[in-house]
């Protein structure tokens, strides 16, 4: 008795999980998304969540939106073609660690269309994206050095890979261009999020007579490292003032509303290709947060760097860029280093006292 | 008023068979409940969780491919644990193997090197994780450093290795400067049992492994002697078994299997070499060599019900949209619920008041 009623209701939930999904099916594009870390990191993966809001928001029932998240990297394929096959129209992974297994299901769905954050290998069905982070960290490197009494300005570092390379030499350029004699230090935290180890990095950083820290690591610990010592920093990848109100200058905020919202509206109007796409301040995927506690005339300067930028008047790495060891580096680009030699960056440039691990 | 624990004089066969099954209700009661507080249909739920991915080829492939390396390292820690010594750093085993084997497949790639690389590989990282586990059971036969201490942080010596060998000596020349090795050659690919799948190998080896394993604790002198040793160390000598070869022995066999668990993931599963090429199997096997009792058969099905959790989990996620901290909390309830079950069946629980107590 007790098995046969608990059978009728597992098969009636069965057809009703078949027949919910045989119907969404057929009217909304179903939209997945891959996330690294939780989406409560206040960091990368949440500001991917608010673009996956914001495509919700624009096409309401023409839409609908799931997301997998903490997903690890090695362990990514599953989840990936899971979302593939079960009738996700539109897939982004948001982490370079998801390329190969991305460009693996892209093959095997070909009319499943995947975005690929970061990554640099594409399919006819496999687009890549990612920001121009390096043209916002130029600025707060110019606010850094205007800000800091010590001369010494620190910088927490997740990997060294060269997306975060270049941004440690846009933030360090951009302060040698107001403070010719500013010296930096690095500290790396081997993680993308990990708040005890990053706030570990920040007072190892304030020990050292740092007084403003940049960070391209994922949780507000190390801007709340710098209050609590009432010092200064950065909001990373979304606005971080509610945790240090008293520290955060700017926030270099990932916007990526605008392209998911393109881009889904792309594939509903039938106009998805696979395309690279690398959007900075000028396309709004890297957008500041307002310029707070700092003098008037920081805060003009910045704005003037952020319109120099925007504008194309001003490229963070303008020829000539000198290496460390002080040979000059090709320039590949229009007067400044090519895209390809931004995004392979394994190099510090000169004034850096320190070593890149490699 | 406190609880007493009294071991039980006799337990039926029949009650021990079915305390883990009473533990699988009882953990699913308690998710159910959660579920329906947060406002959900735990029979959808259940459903989505347990029914649908056993009753899918694609998934059922899928638990087949997480369950593999659960299995071949769990099995491997059974001989640790069934002799009494705590071998915790599987994972750092896992590694030295993965990097072991990966060094032949970044030699040979690109090369006309035959039908002979792979084998090789599979035998350089059994011995890579073999020699890596004999580490601590060296340091703990020669000078009788605590193994617990050593095997755990030999995992971080391994996850640092590997880390500056993908960032450093064998990055990809073409990849942008990104960690990560080039991806393996057809010959240095462990295939898929059968055509289009992603089940590889390292399954077949699993349940290899578990089938000699049953043998050998079963019925060998060499079984025996592990069971000796554990529970009775000083009969185990007066037998004239040597402490320190059974601890050299067991560390070997426990770090090859985690080894070839390592290679067979990366050659099988993977491709390449990359920072990070295991979620944390090492530690979650030790999870399931407990759930399975140290039994080789117990091991196969507590690997395969952890496996369906990851994957039943990332379901939820995508039918549901149930938050993966409720995976997570399922995991923990669960295995609480079943090492209750152990200790209900094999003591007796009494309240006695405090005065009656001694």
């Amino acid at each position: 008795m007790f098995s046969r009623s608990l059978m009728g209701v597992l098969a009636g939930a069965a057809a009703l999980a078949l027949s919910a999904g045989g119907a969404a099916a057929q009217q909304k594009l179903k939209i997945g998304f891959i996330y690294v870390g939780p989406v409560g990191d206040y960091g990368w993966s949440h500001q991917h969540d608010v673009g996956r809001k914001a495509i919700e928001k624009a096409f309401g029932d023409k839409v609908e939106t799931t997301y997998v998240e903490s997903v690890p990297e090695a362990d990514s394929e599953r989840a990936i073609e899971q979302l593939a096959r079960t009738g996700h129209g539109l897939v982004f992974t948001t982490s370079f660690g998801f390329m190969e297994p991305t460009l693996k299901v892209a093959k095997k769905y070909p009319n499943v269309k995947f975005e690929h954050a970061t990554g640099f290998k594409r399919a006819p069905n496999l687009a890549t994206y990612a920001a121009k982070f390096h043209e916002g960290r130029y600025i707060i490197g110019q606010i850094a050095a205007k800000m800091s009494k010590s001369g010494t300005i620190g910088y927490v570092g997740a990997f060294p890979i060269p997306e975060v390379v270049a941004g440690i030499n846009s933030y360090f350029l951009g302060a040698q261009s107001v403070n010719p004699s500013i010296k930096i230090k690095v500290v790396w935290a081997n993680s993308w999020y990990d708040p005890a180890k990053e706030a570990d990095a920040a007072k190892a950083l304030l020990d050292q007579g740092v007084d403003v820290i940049a960070q391209h690591t994922d949780s507000p610990a190390p801007l709340q490292a710098a209050e609590a010592r009432g010092k200064f920093g950065f909001g990373q990848a979304s606005d971080m003032e509610q945790f240090a109100p008293k520290a955060q200058l700017t926030a270099i905020v990932d916007n990526w509303s605008d392209y998911y919202v393109a881009r889904t509206k792309a594939v509903l109007d039938g106009t998805w290709k696979s395309e690279d796409t690398w959007g900075g301040l000028a396309a709004h995927m890297v957008v500041m947060s307002p310029y707070k506690n700092m003098p008037d005339d920081v805060k003009k300067m910045a704005e003037e760097t952020e319109a120099a930028i925007k504008s194309g008047k001003l490229n963070p790495f303008k020829c000539p860029v000198v290496k460390q060891d002080g040979t000059e580096v090709e320039c590949k680009g229009n007067g400044a280093l090519s895209d390809e030699q931004v995004l392979g960056m394994n190099f510090y440039v000169k004034g850096i006292d320190d070593k890149l691990p490699q | 008023m406190r609880f007493e624990l009294t071991p039980r004089t006799t337990v039926s066969p029949v009650v021990r068979a079915l305390a883990p099954v009473a533990a699988f209700i009882t953990a699913f009661l308690i998710a159910g409940f959660v579920i329906w507080l947060m406002g959900r249909s735990p029979v959808a739920a259940f459903q989505v969780y347990v029914i649908q991915p056993l009753s899918d080829p694609w998934s059922l492939q899928e638990l087949l491919v997480k369950a593999t390396p659960l299995a071949l390292i769990a099995i491997g820690l059974t001989y640790c644990f069934r002799a009494n010594f705590w071998n915790i750093g599987a994972e750092g085993q896992y590694v030295i193997g993965a990097v072991l084997g990966g060094w032949l497949a970044l030699k040979t790639h690109g090369t006309e090197a035959g039908f002979w690389v792979l084998p090789a590989m599979l035998v350089l990282g059994i011995i890579g994780g073999a020699l890596y586990g004999l580490i601590p059971a060296f340091l703990k036969t020669r000078f009788g450093v605590s193994e617990i201490l050593t095997s755990l942080m030999l995992v971080y010596v391994a996850q640092l290795t590997l880390d500056y060998l993908v960032r450093g000596p064998w990055r990809d020349p073409k990849g942008f400067n990104f960690p990560q090795s080039v991806t393996f050659d057809p010959s240095a690919t462990l295939p898929p049992v059968w055509e289009a799948s992603r089940v590889h190998y390292g399954t077949v080896f699993a349940l290899i492994a578990i089938l000699v394993t049953a043998v050998v604790l079963g019925r060998t002198l060499f079984g025996y002697r592990l069971k000796l040793t554990g529970d009775a160390p000083r009969a185990a000598r007066f037998a004239g078994f040597s402490a320190r070869s059974t601890t050299l022995a067991v560390f070997a066999i426990s770090g090859g299997l985690a080894g070839l668990a390592g290679i067979s993931e990366v050659s099988g599963q993977i491709g390449q070499l990359q920072p990070s090429i295991s979620p944390g199997y090492g530690f979650t096997a030790i999870t399931v060599a407990f759930l399975g009792r140290l039994n080789p058969i117990g091991i196969l099905i507590a690997a395969l019900v952890v496996a369906l959790t990851f994957i039943g989990g990332e379901s939820a996620q995508i039918m549901l949209k149930l938050p993966l901290d409720l995976t997570q909390a399922f995991q923990g309830i669960l295995l609480l619920c079943v090492l209750a079950a152990d200790a209900l069946v094999s003591y007796r629980v009494r309240l006695v008041s405090r005065g009656g107590g001694k």
